[in-house]
């Protein structure tokens, strides 16, 4: 932090300096700043889709890295998807009226007997950011709320969070669940959440644990590569 | 502030803390998503079972059935309107058991995090925090608990507000904090931070230090931290028996007591002198540790390298104290305001 930047006008920057200035901000947690250069670059033509991508989610990418390094903490990962999330404001409409392609969609949810949902939280913002469409169910989740949301919104991800150890077994009622309805392999199911492990995510039946929300995303990129690729296939 | 705690540990160099809450419970059929708080009434010969078995398997300390007994947490269960009786039977259940042992058993009430995030990061206001921590912190003590007792709390925030109930109470506190973030918590805060705020508290805590987590050897690295920053604190270690695993329908925890025993002498090595563990710690791996704790003559302090070939590897290159902070990244960062 210098002083002597203090006064940077995005307006007079080139795009290529503005975008790299917005990573900046978005690591910094500046919702006016964002809104400022998402209106900046539209204003210049670009489309709302590349706004999205290059500007807010490559700058999310950035600071889902440093998360996951265990340089930046959720504080500073709430303030950069806050900031995130009003650009998105803005950028939402546009992106329905042009029609600009869809990462996928993903129902969340941190599961019954479970209040926290800091870490639910995160992976949602960062799942928007990241393009995909998101369904939250906020806390406090039986079995029913996942399946009925998950329909109802012909979803591509389940994700389930639980940070205690008397909630983390109930991801697997769920999962059971969707197994006995024959429903399990029509979506992708992603468990995370501080008690749990690789290994316990196998075990219930989920497709990966996450260890992060930045993990959360990549993970979710991949599987999504993968159906598309199995539809295309089949 | 005088409280048995304290006088205890005048005639003992450590005491051994107990096991896990949610893991035994789990054993005697809690079912996944209900309130352990609700078998204060629904079973309480169950707690009793639990406690009993703590103290049975050389416990000092107990800590009550109310980890999640805020009103925050209870509401989930629809147990809001109840913050006052559950924790108060938490405590008098404990405190039963302790009385009827022919040792000093000390109850301890559990106190967890609301769950909320907390100002300026979140909406939970300081004082609405204090308030309910107040209203559980005093049924506690009512109930007959000997101290009040945070653990799992992550952010310094919602810590201070535990430290200002329980001086408004006038009880007596421990806090221990989950740093199960690249050696931090998940809000950011290192083990040297931790006991550098423990003078900036409402109420000074009798005894602090770290609980849960990511596994022994980085709570032992968090508890070198913590005895390194403040030599005379009295420091906590409860660490979890392994990690867990779901074998048959129900959750494993992979420690063996022999591994948690080594994990007690490495925590006392370390300068821990109130020894536990948290999830996955059922009655044998406390019989291991108390048996470990008794036959050990305090060694120097391990370096990480003798924590790494005892009990495995850590989970992150440092934590963030000290010169070991990796380096933050290179860029432009304005702030205004």
């Amino acid at each position: 932090m210098s002083d002597e930047e203090d006064d940077i006008i995005l307006n007079e920057l080139n795009d290529e300096e503005l975008v790299q200035q917005m990573h900046d901000d978005l690591y910094d947690g500046l919702k006016d700043e964002i809104m400022e250069g998402v209106n900046i670059l539209l204003g210049r033509d670009w489309a709302p889709y590349k706004v999205l991508t290059e500007a807010l989610v490559e700058g999310m990418r950035i600071v889902g890295i440093d998360f996951r390094d265990g340089i930046l903490f959720v504080p500073e990962v709430l303030l950069a998807a806050n900031a995130m999330k009003a650009g998105m404001g803005i950028l939402k409409p546009l992106l329905a009226a042009t029609g600009a392609p869809k990462q996928g969609k993903m129902v969340i949810g941190t599961v019954k007997g479970d209040i926290h949902d800091i870490g639910k939280n995160l992976v949602s913002m960062m799942m928007e950011g990241a393009g995909f469409d998101v369904v939250d169910l906020g806390i406090n989740n039986p079995v029913e709320n996942y399946l009925e949301a998950i329909e109802r919104e012909d979803a591509d991800i389940l994700g389930m969070s639980a940070l205690l150890t008397t909630t983390m077994p109930y991801m697997k009622v769920v999962i059971d669940e969707m197994k006995a309805k024959g429903i399990r392999d029509n979506y992708v199911v992603l468990v995370g959440g501080a008690p749990l492990n690789e290994e316990f995510g196998k075990a219930i039946g989920a497709d990966a644990y996450c260890r992060d929300a930045a993990v959360a995303v990549e993970t979710a990129k991949e599987y999504m590569a993968q159906r598309m690729h199995n539809q295309q296939a089949g | 502030m005088p409280n048995r705690l304290t006088e205890l540990l005048e005639t003992r160099d450590w005491l051994l803390l107990d096991g896990a809450t949610g893991t035994n419970l789990f054993a005697m059929g809690l079912e996944a998503g209900d309130a352990p708080e609700f078998w204060n009434f629904d079973h309480p010969d169950r707690i009793r079972a639990l406690h009993q078995g703590f103290v049975d398997s050389g416990s000092d300390v107990i800590l009550t059935n109310s980890f999640g007994g805020t009103a925050y947490r209870l509401k989930l269960h629809n147990g809001q309107d109840r913050v006052h009786e559950i924790n108060k039977r938490a405590a008098e259940i404990a405190r039963e058991v302790a009385d009827a042992c022919d040792r000093e058993i000390i109850v301890a009430g559990s106190m967890g995090p609301t769950g909320e995030l907390l100002e300026p990061v979140g909406p939970l206001s300081h004082a609405d925090a204090v308030a309910a921590f107040e209203e559980q912190g005093k049924a506690l003590m009512e109930g007959g608990a000997d101290i009040l007792w945070a653990e799992t709390i992550s952010s310094e925030e919602e810590m201070a507000a535990i430290t200002e109930a329980a001086a408004n109470i006038g009880a007596p506190l421990c806090g221990t904090l989950s740093f199960d973030s690249a050696g931090r918590t998940m809000m950011g805060v290192t083990s040297s931070a931790y006991a550098e705020m423990q003078d900036r508290f409402a109420t000074k805590p009798v005894a602090f230090g770290a609980n849960c987590g990511t596994g022994a050897p980085d709570l032992l690295r968090t508890v070198l931290g913590l005895t390194e920053a403040a030599p005379d604190g009295i420091v906590i270690a409860k660490a979890n028996a392994g990690i867990p695993k779901y074998v048959d329908g129900a959750i494993e925890y992979d420690g063996t007591p022999e591994t948690m025993a080594e994990y007690a002498r490495l925590a006392r090595d370390s300068g821990a002198r109130l020894i536990g563990g948290c999830c996955g710690t059922r009655n044998p791996h406390l019989v291991a540790m108390r048996a470990a704790l008794e036959a050990h003559t305090p060694g120097e302090r391990p370096s990480l390298d003798t924590i790494r070939e005892a009990l495995g590897d850590f989970s992150s290159a440092d934590d963030g104290t000290g010169d070991t902070a990796p380096p933050k990244r290179e860029r432009k960062s304005r702030r205004r305001g």
